[in-house]
């Protein structure tokens, strides 16, 4: 199981992966649906079809997610310290990384499955 | 960190001070305006800010007064046009966005202690350029000439000629040349917050508004290029009839409504979170406390910079997209609301925590967000479909974007002027005339504003010139007319309190404030910055660093001497804050007058179809740039390292990944892609309206393909050159030739495919598109041979050597993006057609 698990990075990069995440498949789900309703190609893929796709992608944005949620977590020492992590050490600069990554992958998983509710919702393209 | 200081005696104190303000003077006389020192460009760029955003106010006032009353005829319907597209125009493009730029240019280097930012140059050609095209853009109107076809120049109505004048070129050329303007900021901004903050100044203690700024200059980077390509595809369309928006040739005016609002939509946050980041440090000071939760400032910027790109379609609610594409975007206006929210939770939390002190900073910055926040919940209520549906194009929505803007910008910034003045001029504003001109404009706005959310949900469209009498719109109109008066006689009260003459403060006070953070050490008689470059411990430093002031006025830490005579700032790591390198930055100069000028010359002569004069004046930027580089970057240094004080020695010259041009050209190509993967947005998107997309023939399999060999053989001769560099010169040299003569031979042959099939792009949208997509990537190739005939310059002149290597390196980074670009320009236009059919 361990070696499923990224090793520790130390890089300003990792603070944007859940937001990135996000983007991702806001891009992907805006585009399937536009290029499926002006396109209909081929016929036998129906609307309920792309639903599907979207929420299998939508299942593995959440995971990616909470990978990056949990290294965040490991980041900020599995929550050993509290904020508000202001110290001039190299640790409590881990620290609010992780922390901050943390709060943004909550974020990132709300928007996603804020971006999934129409999903279930709409069943057709109508204009 | 633990370094002994460094202690001077008085003489030496004198010395080093005497030769620190040598480098660092600011010229006299006319040559004053060839400064390019922060405190001046910052000055010079905000002060033109602010005098476009009072004659946008102005613009303004005379459609409120128009609207006073139905049936109005105090000025025409042509120049309401002209008033209410100039004053959008100007209050986004010329006022909001640019006053950040120079509060951040003004600011940065002292709170993140640099003497400068690392690129003084680039901030100068961005005023500039800013200067000239403001100009004339808000020239056109007293020629009669203005654009009129609203802010956001929708086509087809910006396309008619025959209504639309030249002042839709006007608008289109004289915004892309501030959009340059922009993104030179965004580069300066990003590598200065990234790489030259105070040694210890670990991104943990960085203050709120460089996180802030670094997340606006990074959403600037993805922001404005698809605006830049959609004016690109637009004025193609004014100047030789391209039919990209034009339905009878296969266009489609939606294109530029999507181009138009991946900016417009992120834009409304590129001007909203400097204005907060101005907020994070007021509320501090004047709660006399550390802002309560720092790291959800973070969530907050970086999470409202990223959702803020998945709102652009909720602009186009009424357009006809599928309601599942609404939908999604509707989902993500509310996501958004969540990190705003946080924001404005932590200062309420930092107030209750503190003690507040009510003085009128913190005035404007709470009265700002009251309205700030009933902006926000209507703005909630317009991102529900059904609800826009009703309110779309009416004065609610007026109502709604100026409560926005006005309460989460203008306030907040008002607050940073008065906040800031005694920073620029040591000398405070008065808090007498501060509180008359809150209320002015508090109250003022109020009055204005608010009843426009009855007018609009009665149904009066935004942008009409008058309207009847009685049916229902009178009384509110003419109480927002009373109320915009109001509101200006605050905003004059305020300029007059800037302007009128102040005495000098009996004491010399730098932080009259007590704030916390590090530009308060800086004495605005010094064109220096810092004394010496401190180091920092705290998010707070003079909080909670007792000796700090003391230390950097007595240049007992870093760089307290200017010995080399040259212009010092420390480069520091990304994560950390460990000094790296003694950074020299351009000093003097006016090149960058010049480049600015000639650019601005090219963009006014093509709006005038003045050929000649364009081909003039681009040859004299290109010559001014060339030179620009050539005598002011990656000059070999006298000496491989320096010292900079307390016993460490840095290197004065790196180049790669740990230097700041590399990161500059990194951040530029960054902007370039994503104009570039605009621009192949819109070629998919032709591809998902049209079902015969490729109508005419062209341009084929083979051209492209040759042009995409062509291209990676060039981009992999100029990685070789890289390598070669570094041990046999001579080498390197036959691979740069053999790098440009591929360059130039891919360029004709990305040409020759649509040229050969005689693809006409004025016949139909496909061969434009294709057109336009080879002529972007050959322009670049162009530009890619440029640099490697400028690298075989340098190596010849013994200015690039196997040791000073910047030059290719940043060369070869160029051309990774290069080299993207061309595979999947040729293969788009190549293969694509043959999958589409």
């Amino acid at each position: 199981m361990k070696s499923f698990i990224p090793k520790e990075v130390e890089t300003l990069w990792t603070l944007f992966t859940a937001p990135t995440v996000w983007a991702l498949h806001f891009v992907v789900c805006y585009a399937t649906v536009a290029v499926f309703c002006a396109k209909r190609l081929p016929a036998s893929f129906t609307f309920d079809d792309v639903r599907v796709v979207l929420v299998v992608v939508t299942l593995l944005a959440l995971a990616m997610i909470v990978l990056s949620a949990f290294l965040a977590w490991r980041q900020w020492g599995f929550g050993s310290g509290d904020p508000p992590h202001d110290e001039p050490t190299r640790e409590d600069r881990r620290y609010f990384q992780g922390f901050a990554t943390l709060l943004l992958s909550g974020l990132s998983f709300a928007a996603v499955a804020y971006a999934a509710i129409p999903l279930i919702f709409i069943a057709e393209c109508q204009p | 960190m633990t370094v002994e200081l460094g202690n001077f005696s008085p003489e030496e104190r004198a010395a080093q001070e005497e030769r620190l303000r040598k480098v660092w003077q600011t010229p006299k006389g006319i040559r004053y305006w060839t400064s390019v020192n922060n405190s001046e460009i910052g000055l010079w760029y905000g002060v033109t800010a602010f005098v476009f955003m009072l004659f946008a106010g102005l613009l303004g006032l005379l459609m409120r007064v128009q609207l006073a009353v139905p049936e109005n005829d105090f000025i025409s319907a042509e120049l309401f046009n002209q008033a209410f597209t100039l004053h959008g125009t100007v209050m986004m493009f010329l006022f909001a966005v640019p006053i950040f730029e120079a509060v951040a240019i003004f600011l940065l280097p002292s709170m993140l202690g640099a003497r400068e930012l690392p690129f003084p140059r680039l901030s100068a050609f961005g005023f500039w350029s800013f200067l000239i095209g403001g100009i004339f853009v808000c020239g056109s109107i007293f020629f009669n000439a203005a654009p009129n076809a609203g802010w956001f120049m929708y086509p087809p109505l910006a396309t008619d000629k025959q209504y639309s004048g030249i002042g839709a070129d006007i608008w289109l050329l004289g915004l892309s040349f501030i959009e340059v303007a922009s993104i030179a900021a965004a580069v300066e901004i990003i590598v200065g917050i990234m790489k030259c903050r105070a040694p210890g100044m670990r991104i943990n203690l960085m203050p709120m508004f460089a996180w802030y700024l670094l997340i606006v200059a990074g959403m600037i980077l993805f922001a404005f290029p698809p605006l830049i390509a959609g004016d690109i595809l637009f004025e193609m369309e004014r100047m030789f009839d391209w039919p990209f928006f034009d339905v009878r040739r296969g266009g489609d005016p939606l294109l530029w409504q999507h181009l138009f609002w991946i900016f417009g939509h992120p834009e409304v946050y590129i001007i909203f979170l400097p204005a907060i980041a101005l907020m994070a440090m007021i509320v501090p000071t004047f709660s006399q406390r550390p802002i309560v939760g720092y790291s959800w400032i973070v969530l907050a910027a970086v999470g409202t910079g990223f959702l803020s790109f998945g709102l652009w379609v909720h602009h186009m609610f009424t357009t006809g997209l599928p309601q599942i594409s609404l939908a999604f975007f509707s989902a993500a206006s509310e996501a958004v609301a969540i990190p705003t929210g946080v924001q404005i939770f932590v200062f309420i939390a930092t107030m209750l925590a503190g003690r507040v002190i009510f003085s009128v900073p913190m005035l404007f910055g709470t009265g700002g967000l009251i309205i700030f926040v009933i902006g926000g919940l209507t703005g909630v209520m317009v991102a529900l479909v059904p609800f826009d549906w009703q309110a779309h194009d009416t004065y609610f929505v007026v109502a709604h974007l100026h409560y926005v803007l006005i309460g989460g910008m203008l306030f907040p910034v008002v607050a940073g002027i008065y906040y800031y003045f005694p920073f620029v001029t040591g000398k405070k504003l008065s808090d007498a005339w501060g509180k008359v001109a809150f209320w002015l404009m508090f109250a003022g706005f109020n009055i204005a504003f608010f009843p426009m959310h009855f007018s609009g949900l009665r149904g009066m469209p935004r942008r009409v010139f008058t309207y009847p009498e009685n049916i229902g719109w009178d009384w509110f109109n003419l109480v927002s007319t009373i109320g915009a008066f109001v509101f200006a006689a605050g905003i004059a009260t305020f300029v007059v309190d800037i302007l009128r003459p102040k005495p000098e403060p009996k004491e010399r006070n730098l932080n009259p404030w007590n704030s916390g953070t590090l530009e308060w050490t800086n004495d605005p008689s010094e064109s220096w910055g810092m004394r010496s470059v401190p180091i920092i411990t705290s998010r707070y430093p003079l909080w909670d660093q007792p000796d700090l002031q003391a230390d950097i006025e007595a240049g007992r830490y870093y760089l307290p001497d200017a010995r080399s005579g040259k212009r010092e700032t420390l480069v520091t790591s990304v994560l950390d804050a460990e000094p790296i390198q003694c950074l020299r930055v351009g000093g003097v100069s006016h090149v960058t007058i010049i480049a600015a000028t000639a650019l601005g010359g090219v963009f006014i002569a093509l709006t005038f179809h003045w050929w000649i004069t364009t081909v003039i004046c681009a040859v004299i930027t290109f010559a001014a740039i060339i030179i620009w580089l050539w005598t002011g970057t990656a000059p070999i240094p006298e000496a491989p390292e320096t010292d900079v004080g307390l016993g460490l020695k840095l290197p004065i010259y790196v180049s790669g990944p740990a230097s700041v041009g590399w990161w500059a050209m990194f951040i530029t190509m960054v902007g370039d892609g994503t104009a570039f993967a605009s621009l192949i947005f819109g070629y998919f998107f032709y591809w998902t309206i049209h079902d015969d997309f490729a109508v005419a023939a062209g341009p084929g399999v083979f051209w492209p393909m040759v042009a995409l060999v062509l291209f990676v053989i060039a981009w992999g001769l100029t990685l070789l050159t890289r390598e070669l560099n570094e041990r046999w010169p001579l080498g390197a040299r036959v691979a740069l030739v053999a790098a440009f003569l591929a360059t130039v031979a891919a360029s004709l042959a990305g040409l020759a495919g649509p040229y050969m099939y005689g693809m006409d792009p004025t016949s139909h949208v496909y061969p434009a598109i294709v057109w336009i997509v080879a002529i972007w990537t050959v322009a670049h190739g162009a530009v890619g041979a440029i640099m490697q005939a400028y690298c075989l310059a340098r190596s010849l002149a013994g200015l690039m050597t196997a040791e000073y290597d910047q030059d290719i390196r940043n060369v070869a980074l160029y051309w990774h993006f290069m080299g993207v670009t061309a595979v999947v320009t040729f293969a788009v236009i190549g293969l694509f057609p043959l999958v589409a059919s």
